[in-house]
């Protein structure tokens, strides 16, 4: 009697615990399950990669503004590098324009006022790199170069009026780290003028060393 | 002695958090990964890691990307050439970051774009925002630099995106807004105006990569002038935009 009780209650239990297993072993599609894999999907969270495609420099050198004499220039670029070696630039600088031949040679009235030889410009331009390469400094140290065009559009305030302006410009850049550049650069910008009596294309030349952060 | 162990301490401390930095990782699955000197496929290929090398991304410029194999040695490798190796489950490495889908998704928007307006050369930036995949709000300022004046103009626009997720996509746009005209230094003194601006326009898209667009756009003005007739100047222009 009591052995006919246990070997029930053992069926009973047996079956409770083995109801839940029966129940997993057929999947959706009603085919039974070999193996059912019980793993904890790993929550992978892949570590970020610092991409660094803007660059801010600032720089500075002289700029010969037609005409006005040459001057200290001062500029502010920054930089996307989109890919494929074109870059999109935005830049803004100052510099300042003397006296003409004119105005000293004829001790006349000077032609603009202190404020009007005041040469500020921004622009917006497009590069890209043509030479890549490398320069060897010793014999164990390798730095990346990359020889760039540029040309672009903008506004430059002298003479008492904005002017639009046409950029164009080479320029090299030395990467000294993989963020860490400097620049040389040649620049010429354009606009027409009509200060001096006649309506003539002035070309400003702007020779500027700078530094640059990549970021 | 004592100091030297400090100091060697103090310089194990001071070296901790440059290690604690952690880069994703990769194993290299073709016969061999070319690692160049530069982020330009102008740039020598110098080094290679054999299959089953194990690399360490560290930073990635426009679609290169350096890395660092296991001997220390350090590269740049294409883009598409990384997405030839596997990751720590054994599957090709995929970027996640920054292409078509995020532009369809995108929000804020903003760029420069240089052409005509009315025989003069104008200037533009603009930023804008997406209110749904086809309409979006765009706040304008403009500088046109004439031969005989000057002109700032700042308008708001309502623009429709008719095909959001074609990567060449056409819009229409309207738009009202302030334009303040004065006349060149070298003329005759004559008063700066103000006048109210409407304008309606079209234009294209067009997805380049990343978070970069280019744009062209025609806009047909209308100047309402305190004087007898209307000034009706058109204007094209085109550039390059940012979105995020």
């Amino acid at each position: 009697m009591e052995s006919r009780l246990l070997v029930l209650l053992l069926a009973v239990a047996a079956s409770l615990a083995v109801a839940p297993a029966l129940a997993q072993t057929v999947d959706i599609n009603g085919v039974p399950v070999v193996v059912d894999p019980d793993l904890d999907r790993r929550d992978v969270r892949q570590p970020r990669i610092d991409s660094e495609n803007f660059e801010i420099g600032v720089h500075g050198g002289l700029m010969s503004i037609e005409d006005f004499g040459t001057n200290s220039s001062v500029a502010v670029r920054f930089t996307y590098h989109i890919a494929g070696g074109f870059f999109a630039e935005a830049a803004y600088g100052q510099s300042e324009g003397g006296t003409t031949s004119f105005e000293r040679l004829s001790g006349s009235a000077p032609l603009l006022t202190d404020e009007e030889r005041e040469f500020t410009y921004y622009d917006l331009s497009f590069g890209y790199d043509i030479l890549p390469g490398e320069v060897f400094i010793g014999s164990s140290r390798a730095f990346n170069t990359a020889l760039y065009l540029l040309a672009g559009a903008g506004s430059t305030t002298f003479g008492g009026d904005d002017r639009f302006t046409i950029t164009v410009g080479a320029g090299v850049r030395f990467l000294m780290t993989d963020a860490f550049a400097v620049h040389l650069d040649v620049r010429d910008r354009l606009f027409d003028i009509d200060l001096l009596g006649e309506d003539k294309t002035a070309h400003n030349f702007d020779t500027t060393l700078g530094f640059s952060f990549f970021f | 002695m004592n100091f030297l162990r400090l100091a060697l301490f103090a310089l194990l401390l001071a070296a901790q958090p440059l290690q604690a930095r952690e880069y994703r990782k990769a194993v290299v699955a073709e016969p061999y990964l070319e690692l160049r000197t530069g982020p330009a496929k102008g740039y020598p290929v110098v080094q290679v890691v054999e299959r089953g090398g194990h690399i360490e991304i560290i930073k990635s410029r426009t679609d290169w990307y350096k890395v660092r194999a296991d001997d220390d040695r350090e590269g740049w490798v294409r883009r598409s050439e990384m997405e030839l190796t596997l990751n720590d489950g054994g599957e090709f490495t995929t970027f996640e970051e920054d292409d078509f889908s995020d532009y369809e998704s995108r929000r804020w928007e903003m760029g420069a774009l240089t052409g005509d307006f009315a025989g003069a050369n104008v200037i533009s930036i603009y930023g804008g925002y997406a209110f749904t995949a086809n309409l979006s709000a765009e706040l304008w300022v403009s500088q046109a630099l004439g031969s005989f004046s000057n002109s700032t103009f700042t308008s708001i626009n309502l623009l429709h995106q008719t095909f959001p997720d074609w990567r060449f996509s056409p819009y229409f746009t309207l738009g009202a807004g302030v334009i303040r005209t004065s006349p060149n230094a070298t003329l005759i003194e004559t008063e700066d105006r103000t006048d109210e601006m409407a304008h309606a326009g079209i234009g294209i898209r067009a997805y380049i990569n990343r978070h970069f667009l280019l744009r062209a756009e025609y806009k047909s003005y209308v100047v309402f002038t305190s004087r007898d007739e209307n000034e009706e100047p058109n204007e094209w222009k085109a550039g390059f935009s940012f979105f995020f």
